[in-house]
């Protein structure tokens, strides 16, 4: 690492209607050091690097590559001054080939053919140096998420990227892909390649930084390195106070089971068995929480137990009384709450505004409709009363819930459903993707719900999450409950080890 | 580690995708040569007349195909032919020219897909509507501007290629054809080239398939669309001038007659590529050259209902029964840039 910058921002402004995305940031990334770029969703990371690749314009600001001065407007501009970025959301197309997708924009040809024979040697000889295997023919859509991204690093390294920004690459990794996407990046900068690292994982920052900035409502905080901060200290930074990383909540005091499955079979899309006989009662005012490695039903479960998945066998009920099967109209009257598992398929209507989101469970009925007539009015009212309530970042009711930042739209979702103070709650994932700032308020507000008496079922991969929210804990393995622990008598690897399919006999 | 997932090998994969297809026209084949055998000139007659009934199907085919490759839904493939049919035949009419009628005959298919871009892909409006209303436009502009009883000054004329269209069969069929029908078997060849072997094909699949990925790549998306849909209209005009200029040679009200439809399941059929939009083409003209044979074979069916074999084949394609295929993943999506 030298001390001779590779990419320097000076006063970026950028200006959306009714936000300041980026107010006057300045960055510096140094030939070859890994710089993270840390802050909650939407304090302006990704627009930060969008300005960068040329996907936005800046409204203020200039840009400095290896000192000189140079104008970005299209992303063209950026792969030929040797920025590359990889996107949260890969940009492969899922039919081409790995080879397809690298040349695409950057082609070699010999006359007007597109030199694929060409193409691959290069690619072979890209993934050798820097030991990114990727097969060339292989066609994307058969890759897993892993492989994908190897693929969008390979995409720009064929472009001579020398700056590479990664945006929240390890959002869709598996901790063993992410370990070795690790291994990739200080490989990368052990040959002079400059990386962007965007997350709001905390712990990875701090491993795999040099330098670590933080951003906070479009502005920069600071910068400081992994070894003059820690956790807390970064979170606080990112939010602007301090954090509670851990979970405050007094005992539970557990009433009558508000919610009960018996022996439940639900098959799943390819008709295979996958939950395969679960029983199990929420008691009103208790978390209990299923913790399972994702794809051991869980999916399934949820989509059985609000209506969604038709129950093979088995029986779901309700206060003893025993619901038809698939009715989620029934559920909700009778006081279910739902913070599904997608929030962008299943919890939102993306182009809806914020305010119609947030009736979304009750505009059939007074006070959200008269007759069959909408009340705009006290659809209006209830949004601006929630927005403030549950700190919903929105420039306004009448906003798109699809122009919210991943945080936002799940308290839109969290805010909807908990206002109308569900007797029995399914949280399935409710954290997936936010960042600390997000995750205290929704683990505070699923707490308060379990105060004040409703029952809540929270189906979480996060260990740390499950270990520190739930009254009781339930393992799932293959469709079936292994295990049902209080957090106070397991260790997280006593957990991890059931999880992974360990009797609990043998851990416990 | 190596964790790519296996995927069947080439051959299983291709057979999968057009083994249907194949296995058909295997039994055609056979069909074909055994009532070769019993009479020869009429099969001879039916085959040549399945060529140039596939003409324009093949033709419009290819015009959708490549507004489709670049996800721009083309369903005024039915007004680009009739328009152009119509100003190529006024064009022969006034100046007596079959070339510059051909020639203004695409060239007005170009232009109706130019208006068809600018609707759907900077306007963003529906893209069904957009080419509805070409529809409507040619069927009303023709329908008004049309005067009975011209004729064109000739037509295009069969051109046999020398020794090749004596040899059986295949010569009469393939080797002794006029102009436009040549034409059209160039594109097929042509358009499976540029859409899959060059770099103008690449970056149109990709904007069909995946439009903000081309984009942060630096490939133009909306000039990508805009040139595939011009591009296509003028296969959709050339598909015109054939009807006027080389089928018919005078012009009637609604003379596509649905064609510009039938390209659509002609091109579904061929799982939107050239050399299956052929195939199904092919098999399209077959059932309309059958149509004629059956009805001069005096069987004791109404005429009417043999008249339905190419439409009832439409449907059947449009409903899906036959094979399974993926229309680009972006498919009548506007693109908005962020």
């Amino acid at each position: 690492m030298s001390e001779t910058l590779a990419l320097e921002v000076r006063n970026i402004t950028k200006r959306f209607p009714g936000v300041l995305a980026n107010d006057g940031v300045n960055f510096t990334l140094r030939k070859g050091e890994i710089h993270s770029l840390l802050g909650e969703n939407g304090a302006g990371k990704s627009t930060l690097m969008n300005i960068i690749y040329g996907l936005y314009s800046p409204d203020e600001g200039e840009f400095f590559i290896d000192g000189q001065r140079i104008e970005i407007k299209n992303p063209h501009d950026a792969i030929t001054r040797g920025i590359g970025m990889v996107h949260q959301h890969f940009m492969l197309v899922p039919v081409f080939t790995v080879a397809e997708n690298i040349i695409l924009g950057s082609e070699v040809t010999r006359g007007f053919t597109l030199d694929m024979t060409r193409a691959r040697e290069e690619i072979r000889a890209l993934s050798h140096e820097y030991g990114l295997e990727v097969d060339p023919d292989a066609v994307v859509e058969d890759l897993p998420v892993g492989i994908q991204q190897r693929v969008e690093i390979v995409k720009a390294l064929y472009r001579r990227a020398n700056i590479l920004v990664l945006d929240e690459p390890t959002a869709v990794l598996t901790p063993q892909e992410a370990e070795d996407l690790f291994r990739i990046m200080r490989h990368l900068t052990e040959r002079g390649v400059s990386i962007i690292f965007i997350s709001h994982k905390l712990k990875e920052v701090l491993e795999i930084s040099d330098r670590i900035t933080v951003m906070r409502r479009g502005k920069v905080v600071g910068t400081t390195t992994p070894a003059e901060t820690d956790e807390s200290g970064l979170a606080a930074m990112m939010v602007g106070r301090e954090v509670v990383l851990q979970v405050e909540k007094g005992p539970a005091h557990p009433g009558e089971p508000v919610f009960a499955v018996r022996d439940l079979h639900v098959l799943d899309e390819r008709k295979l068995e996958a939950v395969r006989g679960i029983s199990f009662e929420v008691r009103a005012g208790e978390i209990l929480g299923i913790a399972g490695v994702q794809g051991n039903g869980q999916t399934e479960l949820a989509e059985a137990i609000t209506g969604l998945r038709r129950v093979e066998s088995g029986a779901i009920t309700v206060d003893g009384a025993p619901v038809p099967d698939r009715d989620p109209r029934f559920l909700f009257e009778r006081g279910m709450g739902h913070i599904p598992e997608d929030r962008q398929k299943h919890g939102l209507v993306l182009p809806y505004p914020v305010a119609d989101n947030l009736a979304l469970v009750a505009y059939y009925k007074p006070p959200f409709a008269n007759g069959i007539q909408r009340n705009d009015a006290a659809i209006m009212e209830n949004a601006v009363r929630l927005i403030d309530e549950y700190d919903i970042r929105t420039p306004g009711p009448l906003v798109p819930a699809g122009n919210l930042s991943g945080g936002n739209q799940q308290k839109v979702i969290v805010a909807r459903e908990l206002s109308r103070q569900p007797r029995f709650l399914l949280a399935n994932q409710p954290t997936r993707g936010l960042d600390v700032g997000s995750i205290e308020y929704i683990h505070k507000q699923m707490v308060a719900a379990r105060d004040n008496g409703a029952a809540v079922l929270l189906i979480s991969a996060e260990l740390d999450e499950v270990m520190s929210l739930a009254d009781r804990i339930a393992v799932i393995f293959h469709g079936k409950i292994v295990a049902v622990v209080e957090p106070g008598q397991v260790t997280k690897e006593q957990l991890g080890l059931m999880m992974a399919g360990t009797p609990a006999e043998e851990v416990l | 580690m190596n964790t790519t997932l296996e995927s069947p090998p080439a051959w299983k994969q291709y057979l999968a995708r057009w083994g249907w297809g194949l296995g058909s026209a295997l039994l055609l084949l056979v069909l074909v040569l055994w009532n070769y055998a019993q009479n020869p000139t009429s099969t001879e007659a039916v085959l040549a007349s399945t060529v140039r009934q596939s003409t324009p199907l093949v033709l419009g085919a290819l015009c959708g195909l490549w507004g489709e490759r670049a996800a721009v839904i083309n369903i005024g493939i039915e007004g680009q032919m009739l328009l152009a049919a119509f100003i190529g035949f006024l064009v022969n009419v006034w100046t007596g020219n079959l070339f510059l009628a051909v020639i203004a005959g695409v060239l007005t298919g170009a232009v109706l897909g130019a208006l068809l871009a600018f609707m759907s892909v900077t306007l963003k409006i529906d893209q069904i509507i957009g080419g509805t209303v070409i529809n409507i436009l040619a069927l009303g502009l023709t329908g008004y501007f049309y005067q009975q009883g011209l004729t064109t000054h000739g037509k295009l004329q069969a051109i046999p290629l020398g020794p090749l269209a004596d040899i059986p069969i295949i010569g009469p069929v393939f080797f002794n054809n006029p102009p436009i029908t040549y034409v059209t078997i160039l594109l097929v060849f042509f358009s499976h080239y540029l859409l899959f072997y060059t770099r103008w094909g690449l970056r149109t699949r990709a904007v069909g398939e995946h439009p903000r990925a081309a984009d942060t790549l630096g490939v133009d998306v909306y000039l990508m669309r805009y040139a595939n849909v011009i591009f296509g209209g003028g296969i959709a005009g050339l598909a015109g001038a054939f009807l006027t200029l080389e089928a018919v040679g005078s012009f009637e009200r609604a003379m596509t007659n649905g064609r510009g439809f039938v390209a659509l399941a002609v091109m579904i059929f061929g799982k939107w590529t050239p050399l299956g939009s052929w195939g199904a083409a092919l098999l399209f003209g077959f059932a309309t050259a059958m149509q004629t044979q059956l009805q001069f074979a005096g069987l004791n069916i109404p005429h009417q209902f043999i008249g339905m074999l190419p439409y009832l084949l439409t449907i059947i394609v449009l409903a899906g029964f036959v094979g399974r295929a993926r229309p680009p993943a972006a498919d009548g999506v506007p693109y908005e840039k962020e």
